[in-house]
């Protein structure tokens, strides 16, 4: 069973493919590989929202696809919710 | 290796295949859909399509009204047009466009003779097409003949992780076998611009997309009054997952799979030859599948995350989600259903053979859910201001 999928080894953030509860420990696969992750939720994650891979601060790329996907705005911990409260694209 | 099939199609007088089997009645101007309408009230069976546009259009918006309503006339699905106009110039010019591929057409224009004459004489014409567009027997073709285009919309993140690279499989597939295809969404590929110069089969077809996607940036950019974030991701989007343009775009362009793009079109051209074409559309639904369909397609194939239910007139549009609550809460909606992808009980190939096989079928005559449900959004592509 698995509750979050990865594109890219090199992405910082994964796709949640059930719906995920706070507090809940979850496994993950990167597309790519094959790898597994393991990471807790902080908090809850809707299916097909992102979560943090890892710490991340105001001013770093967030990376899916292994590409840039915009900027973060709001500090982010490992297993919390990434949307639109906390990153913004680079462009427009 | 996967087989390539046989479909059931219509073969047309320039030898093209179409998979429908149409009689249009396709009004030239706003003013003139409601004799078009009325006909459509008489003669059971044929398709008015009502529009917005058509009235002191000039420069390269009317080289576009003329393009999307030849072309619509044209497109293999349609066994014969009746084109009504307020006036006949322009209605003629469309007559004889839609006449250069040898499918029966006829004009009318309503000044001199009223809506009521009008309405009675193309009733006659309309009936004679009707009857004689129901006795063409269907014969066998081959898929590849069959020109596919692709767009996403309602995207969220199970698109880019199931739907969309289910349609670049099937799209690997029949550009493989010869066959034609078409994307674009020329906005919503912000992000990822420059993957797909790379992806173009010589450095020149990329040229001529970054061409295309910097002028409609440079417009974007011009017209825009906030960062975009209400519209490109659309609200749906966000609902769904999905934060920022440069992830939407990568998740779209899955669509295209490993094939590279022979050459960029401008909105509703024909391709000149076979393989996988880019199109400079607006990601609008509507428009972008109405703009395929003027430059040809005769089947859609749309992946979407959180529901979009925009169907075409006389393009079949196959919906593909990979969204397990979508396909649940959504189901009249969904032909193909991919969700399994996500929790790895379905691999890529598998879907892709999925997806293949309701367009054989959808080829074959089933209707699609769109079809069915009555969804026939024609939405014309204005550029400017008329004048």
């Amino acid at each position: 069973m698995r509750q979050f999928l990865v594109h890219d080894t090199r992405d910082n953030v994964g796709v949640a493919v059930v719906d995920i509860e706070a507090g809940q420990g979850v496994a993950g696969a990167s597309l790519d590989n094959g790898q597994r992750l393991q990471v807790t939720a902080c908090e809850a994650i809707p299916l097909g929202h992102k979560l943090a891979l890892k710490d991340l601060k105001v001013g770093d790329t967030v990376i899916k696809y292994g590409e840039d996907i915009g900027k973060v705005v709001a500090n982010i911990r490992v297993g919390e919710h990434v949307h639109v409260h906390n990153l913004k694209t680079k462009r427009w | 290796m996967v087989k390539k099939p046989k479909i059931m199609g219509y073969r047309r007088q320039n030898g093209r295949v179409g998979i429908r089997n149409h009689v249009i009645i396709l009004p030239v101007d706003d003013i003139s859909n409601a004799a078009c309408e009325a006909v459509a009230r008489v003669i059971q069976g044929v398709l008015p399509l009502p529009h917005a546009y058509g009235r002191l259009q000039f420069g390269e918006d009317l080289e576009l009204f003329f393009r999307t309503m030849i072309g619509t006339g044209a497109n293999p699905n349609v066994a014969a047009a009746i084109v009504i106009g307020i006036e006949p110039g322009w209605t003629g010019r469309i007559v004889d466009g839609i006449a250069s591929t040898g499918k029966p057409v006829a004009g009318f224009s309503i000044e001199r003779h009223g809506d009521l004459k009008t309405i009675e004489e193309v009733s006659r014409k309309a009936l004679e097409y009707l009857q004689g567009a129901s006795e063409l027997a269907r014969e066998e073709c081959s898929l590849e003949e069959v020109y596919l285009s692709a767009k996403c919309g309602e995207s969220d993140t199970t698109t880019g992780l199931a739907s969309c690279p289910t349609v670049g499989q099937v799209v690997d597939w029949l550009v493989g076998w010869g066959g034609t295809a078409s994307f674009g969404e020329t906005s919503e590929l912000t992000g990822a611009e420059h993957t797909v110069k790379k992806r173009a089969a010589t450095p020149e077809v990329g040229e001529a997309f970054m061409k295309v996607w910097n002028e409609y940036n440079d417009f974007i950019n011009q017209c825009k009054t906030n960062d975009l974030s209400e519209s490109q991701p659309t609200k749906g989007n966000i609902r769904g997952g999905l934060t920022t343009i440069e992830e939407k775009a990568m998740g779209n362009i899955q669509k295209i799979g490993h094939t590279q793009y022979v050459g960029v079109l401008k909105p509703a051209e024909a391709p000149s030859g076979k393989g996988l074409w880019f199109m400079d559309t607006s990601s609008a639904a509507a428009e972008a599948v109405t703009l395929w369909a003027a430059s040809g397609a005769v089947l859609h194939v749309f992946p979407t995350g959180q529901g979009n239910i925009v169907g075409n007139p006389i393009e079949p549009v196959i919906k593909i989600s990979g969204n397990p609550k979508t396909c649940t809460s959504m189901s009249e909606h969904i032909d193909v259903n991919v969700s399994a992808m996500l929790t790895g009980d379905m691999t890529l190939e598998q879907a892709g053979g999925e997806l293949l096989n309701m367009m054989v079928r959808t080829c074959n005559g089933r209707l699609t859910a769109a079809e069915a449900l009555g969804h026939r959004e024609f939405v014309m592509t204005k550029l400017y201001r008329s004048a």
